[in-house]
């Protein structure tokens, strides 16, 4: 323990405790705007500088740790003073244009020039001038980049993925897609992680929620809309609301408000996944070839981008079964459309996402297998959702808790955990458990590849084959179980990838709550959901009972191939052979 | 008003000529990796303001040329620009009245040739051809990439024994380096622009020498591989030990009596004595590496048996050859190679020059060697002839000093002519002819006889140090690849066509310096393990202590004092005396820590493994 004094308060905390964690113990808060624990500890902005009693030279909080005696001021004139000045600085190369910026009210330079008392800036406005393209799911905003490095980091050390660099330096300094050079030409995998960790409105999406509108206005167009499980453990935190006020059913009443004429939840089609996807697994069982194994489920487009952009070697292992959200598209355009009598071009498939990857998903020429047209015409992000609801003047907490349209409206447990890392293997092995066994398991009983682990393992009996599982979630963790597996020092039958660190709930697409990862919150509502539900296994979905029984015939009937699965070969990534 | 007066600096000026001396030292002290566009935008700002404004083709040229140069890094120009750029600079060049303006445009002409293709790349991509990248200097430029800061904060915490441990992590060698090293470290060091490099072999000396020994080598499970490596010197030394710690079962063939190389048999006992050597080659051999020495690879046993007994083999045996002055009479006694001497004092068997004059022909770090060698073995007069001038010898400017401060003479622009014998056939002096310094090639003057008459040097001895070749006829005739004598490897140290066979150090350089061909043992090792199919990896425990703040004011720099001339000429005991611990700590506290500071703790900083 070192004793040490801030702004004359003295305590006693452990060596090599960084100032401004020492500052957080003696209870005061020093600002930050770079600085993200354990991933961005690089001191770049010059905002959380204190003054450290014998130097003259203000040193910064975030990444310098304190010394026995040391005596530091954290609000002296001179502390305060450089503060300002260097998110001064920064403001002179941001497009201070806050009222038309996506992050505006959650943007952390808005907030720490304004904690700071900034009303002006005395230094001339320098924006850079280039341009990415307004049209891939992901877009970089040149002129609102503060070079906090950020995005550098979550997509080097958390997803191995190494799309974005520093480029040039001196005053051309800029971030960029490394090795390329746009974003359309990388292997970027759009999981979004960059969006969610970034402090300012740099990175974000693009914005489909006019579309969306456009849709619901034109009479001729019925609009169905899918929402994902891991959306109702976020969308009311924008709103102030807990996942118990924020539920789906309420989502679904403020969808209906804006003019959605259907409204459905992708627990269903989640549950449908898993009925095609354990069956295509047992199948491969059955088949017996080892180089079909482990197979990969196939439900995150990002991890689909990332393998083929790559880990080419690996694709022929990934499910050949659609996610979700493609198939809950493909059944909306033919079964559905059929159910309700409407002619399937007239109907605008949008599903609610917390995900941008699945915006690139949904336009795969792959992807187009009802009707000839996308099964999937738009995709949501949460963020875009909420920004829907805020537009139409909607007050979500006033509204009432509404049933999902039927028939495809029920949901079971198995498909609601698909939100949460380990929750597409457990709701599968449900399945296979019970196509191998005739019996269902403890619900339960596979909840060791639950949490919040990067790269979870266990070996489950299966009437006696001892499957070994994996589930590997963000894809730092995926890389390097697919080394692992590339030289042989692991061997599974069948794993879990999730591109985003926690699942979906930490999804790309997901509300941003800057410095605090909220993963490991929001998965214990789906777990919650799941386990005070009735429905908790996918094959006893009466849904998806009378679905098979009235149009699919059963699990990989040739209806089935043809909707529900897809040749992970048919489209390209750049640089995939 | 007075006829004349005394001119005086006023206080602007003299600020202007310690910016002078900022920016001089700035320069030096330059990061690589920078934009070279950016950077030559900001010399040409840099030469503008030094334009008097008399003339068009200054006073406005360069300015036009720095508005297109911004144009380019700004994303406004065309690729028409680049050739507007390189016209307006060659009319500036000709046309300007005085140098001021004319060698401003030659720096941009050199840089519109010399990096067309960022030129181009930001024209048409808006970035430069290379990533960013700015790491910790001092370990940059370190060929062994050793954990400079690293260690020089655990010497400033008076951790000397696990400085050494750390720097053992990438150089085996550090209390040789801490005597010899040339400190490449030193060079870009980023103190430079608050005051002076950080005398960072001498801090690794004083670990060295206050190191109270760390826990025992631990070396990895067997693996049963066999590597043989050709050659104890620093490279292949450095090869066997990492290799060892790896677990490999490591054979070192060396040709002469003992181990060492060049540290032994070229670099003299005054600078390196032997029994510091000896210790730490003693403690690279608990790794357990076997050794058979007087065994020459191509004469005692070929390199064909080897390859069929061990699974890799490490080529590593240095330039040993000496070079050939090609003058009238070099055969004749008396003449002596320099290779040739200080491999005959390796072997503790001393040339007696007692009252001899003695003279050496050439100007690096090897003339220097025998010249204050030939001083300690009693000669009489040691002169050192040297065709160019004085600064361009390529021997380190302190060992030109000391060996004048030994007494030795330095002749320069004298090219050696002849060797004139005496009645016996014995050498009797040397012929030079005097030199002029010509046009400069290479950033040297090349010399040019200069119309003055044949000058005679009397000598008993003549000492020939022009350089080193490498012995690499055998592995030639092996199939090894061998370019201009040199065998040929590729960067990651592997013969191609010669699978399991890997090459490094001089004699794949050419003669260089000890941290090369120990970084060309350890990448060697690296690449050698990777081959066996293995992927052990070289880490240390030693945790790096907190991080010290500065607030950067200028400190002097510790630099290494010697004994007295009139003492150590005598003898070949260690010749440079240690820092005391008060100079240390002062100039451990020096360091700027950029492993912490800068980039380094973004990108390019510690590497804890290998």
């Amino acid at each position: 323990m070192v004793k040490i004094t801030i702004d004359g308060r003295s305590l006693s905390v452990p060596e090599r405790t960084t100032i401004l964690d020492a500052a957080r113990i003696a209870g005061i808060r020093i600002p930050t705007l770079c600085y993200m624990k354990d991933l961005n500890e690089i001191g770049a902005c010059r905002v959380c500088v204190v003054e450290v009693e014998g130097y003259d030279r203000l040193m910064t909080a975030c990444n310098n740790t304190v010394a026995d005696g040391m005596v530091i001021r954290t609000n002296s004139k001179k502390a305060l003073s450089a503060r300002r000045t260097n998110v001064q600085l920064i403001l002179s190369e941001h497009n201070t244009a806050c009222t038309t910026c996506v992050r505006s009210g959650n943007c952390s330079l808005q907030k720490i020039a304004s904690e700071l008392n900034i009303l002006d800036n005395p230094y001339p406005l320098r924006l850079p001038k280039q341009k990415g393209s307004s049209t891939f799911p992901l877009i970089r905003d040149y002129q609102k980049c503060i070079k906090c490095m950020r995005c550098v980091q979550v997509c080097d050390k958390i997803q191995n993925t190494h799309i974005w660099d520093v480029i040039n330096t001196g005053a051309q300094t800029s971030v960029d897609v490394t090795g390329v050079y746009s974003l359309e030409d990388s292997g970027c995998a759009l999981c979004g992680q960059c969006i969610t960790h970034c402090p300012v409105g740099a990175l974000h999406e693009r914005d489909d929620t006019l579309k969306v509108l456009e849709a619901v206005s034109d009479p001729e167009i019925v609009t169905v809309v899918q929402i994902a499980p891991s959306i109702r453990t976020a969308w009311g935190e924008a709103f102030g609301m807990s996942p118990d006020e924020a539920t789906v059913g309420r989502l679904a009443a403020a969808l209906r408000m804006i003019g959605v004429d259907y409204v459905f939840d992708s627990d269903f089609s989640a549950d449908l996944t898993i009925m095609e996807e354990a069956n295509e697994f047992l199948e491969r069982l059955k088949d017996g070839d080892s180089k079909q194994f482990p197979m990969f489920t196939s439900c995150c487009p990002g991890w689909v981008r990332f393998c083929k952009a790559h880990y080419p070697q690996f694709v022929d292992r990934i499910s050949t079964s659609k996610s979700p959200q493609q198939m809950f598209g493909a059944m909306i355009k033919s079964y559905f459309a059929e159910r309700i009598n409407v002619d399937p071009s007239k109907i605008c498939s949008i599903s609610i996402m917390p995900c941008l990857a699945k915006k690139a998903e949904c336009d795969y020429p792959t992807m187009k297998d009802a009707a000839g047209n996308a099964d999937v015409d738009l995709v949501l992000t949460t963020r875009e959702a909420e920004r829907l609801i805020r537009m139409a003047h909607i007050v979500p907490q006033d509204l009432p808790d509404e049933e999902m349209d039927s028939p495809l409206g029920i949901g079971s447990g198995a498909g609601n955990i698909f939100g949460a890392s380990g929750g597409v293997m457990e709701a599968a092995l449900r399945t296979a458990y019970y196509a191998v066994t005739g019996e269902n398991p403890d619900p339960d009983h596979f909840r060791e590849v639950r949490g919040m682990g990067g790269w979870k393992q266990a070996v489950f009996d299966l009437n006696g084959t001892q499957l070994r599982v994996a589930v590997v979630n963000g894809l730092g963790n995926a890389s390097a179980l697919l080394d692992a597996l590339d030289c042989g020092r692991v061997n599974y039958d069948f794993v879990e990838v999730m591109a985003c660190p926690g699942g979906c709930v930490g999804g790309g697409g997901q509300p941003i709550h800057d410095g605090v990862e909220m993963a490991g919150e929001r998965a214990p509502v789906l777990y919650r959901q799941d386990r005070n539900m009735t429905l908790r296994f996918s094959h006893d979905n009466p849904a998806i009972r009378e679905c098979y029984r009235e149009y699919l015939g059963k699990p990989l009937s040739e209806r089935a191939e043809e909707l529900l699965h897809t040749d992970q070969h048919g489209w390209k990534m750049p640089g995939e052979g | 008003m007075s006829r004349l007066s005394i001119d005086t600096q006023n206080r602007a000026q003299r600020t202007v000529e310690e910016l002078y001396k900022d920016l001089e030292r700035r320069i030096t002290a330059s990061q690589p990796g920078l934009c070279p566009v950016d950077l030559a935008a900001s010399f040409l700002h840099i030469c503008h303001s030094q334009s008097c404004g008399k003339c068009t083709p200054c006073r406005v040229g360069l300015g036009r040329l720095e508005d297109l140069i911004q144009m380019v890094l700004n994303g406004t120009a065309d690729e028409r620009t680049v050739d507007l750029i390189e016209e307006t600079a060659q009319s500036v060049y000709m046309t300007a009245d005085c140098a001021i303006g004319s060698e401003a445009a030659r720096m941009v002409l050199k840089g519109v040739k010399g990096f067309r293709d960022d030129y181009l790349e930001h024209i048409r991509h808006g970035r430069c051809m290379g990533l960013q990248n700015q790491p910790v200097p001092c370990v940059f430029q370190c060929p062994a990439h050793v954990d400079v800061p690293g260690y020089i904060s655990l010497i400033h915490e008076g951790r000397c024994a696990d400085a050494v441990r750390l720097i053992r992590k990438d150089n085996p060698f550090p209390s040789v380096c801490g005597l010899i090293c040339e400190h490449p470290c030193e060079v870009r060091c980023r103190r430079t622009l608050v005051d002076d490099p950080i005398n960072i072999r001498g801090l690794k000396r004083y670990a060295c020498e206050h190191d109270a020994g760390g826990p025992p080598l631990v070396t990895a499970p067997p693996t049963g591989k066999r590597v043989a490596v050709i050659g104890g010197g620093p490279s292949g030394l450095s090869a066997a030990f990492y290799l060892s710690l790896m677990g490999h079962d490591v054979t070192v063939f060396e040709q002469r009596k003992k181990l060492g190389g060049m540290l032994r048999y070229g670099i003299p006992a005054y600078r390196l004595p032997r029994e510091t050597l000896d210790r730490e080659i003693g403690y690279l051999r608990q790794t357990g590496f076997a050794v058979e020495t007087e065994t020459s690879v191509g004469k005692d046993v070929m390199i064909q048996s080897l390859r069929e007994r061990f699974d890799a083999i490490y080529v590593g045996i240095g330039a040993h050859n000496d070079r050939k002055l090609g003058i009238e009479g070099e055969d004749c006694e008396g003449v002596i190679s320099a290779v040739e001497m200080l491999r005959m004092i390796g072997d503790d068997v001393m040339p007696d020059f007692y009252g001899l004059d003695v003279v050496v022909v050439g100007g690096g770090n090897v003339a220097m060697d025998v010249a204050r060698s030939a001083v300690r073995l009693g000669a009489k007069s040691v002169t050192v002839a040297y065709r160019r001038r004085k600064q361009d010898m390529t021997a380190l400017p302190e060992e030109v000093e000391g060996a004048m401060a030994d007494g030795c003479e330095i002749l320069e622009m004298m090219a050696p002519v002849r060797i004139e014998k005496d009645e016996d056939g014995r050498a009797a002096a040397l012929i030079v002819q005097p030199q002029l310094a010509g046009p400069v090639e290479g950033g040297r003057p090349k010399p040019v006889p200069a119309d003055a008459p044949e000058v005679r040097i009397p000598c008993d001895r003549l000492l020939v140090a022009v350089g080193q070749g490498i012995d690499s006829r055998k592995f030639g005739e092996y199939g090894i690849p061998i370019v201009r004598g040199k065998i040929k490897a590729l960067d990651w140290s592997g013969v191609s066509g010669e699978e399991g066979i890997f090459a490094g150090g001089d004699c794949v350089t050419g003669p260089a310096t000890v941290i090369r061909a120990i970084a060309a043992g350890k990448v060697a090792a690296a690449n050698i393990d990777n081959y066996l199919g293995f992927n052990h990896e070289i880490e240390t425990d030693v945790q790096i202590p907190r991080i010290r703040f500065d607030d950067h004011d200028p400190l002097g720099r510790i630099n290494m004092k010697e004994r007295p001339a009139s003492e150590r000429r005598h003898d070949f005991k260690l010749m440079e005396c240690g820092m005391t611990e008060e100079e240390a700590m002062q100039e451990s506290g020096r360091c700027l820590h950029c492993d912490h500071f800068g980039y380094g703790i973004f990108k390019g900083g510690r590497v804890a493994k290998w």
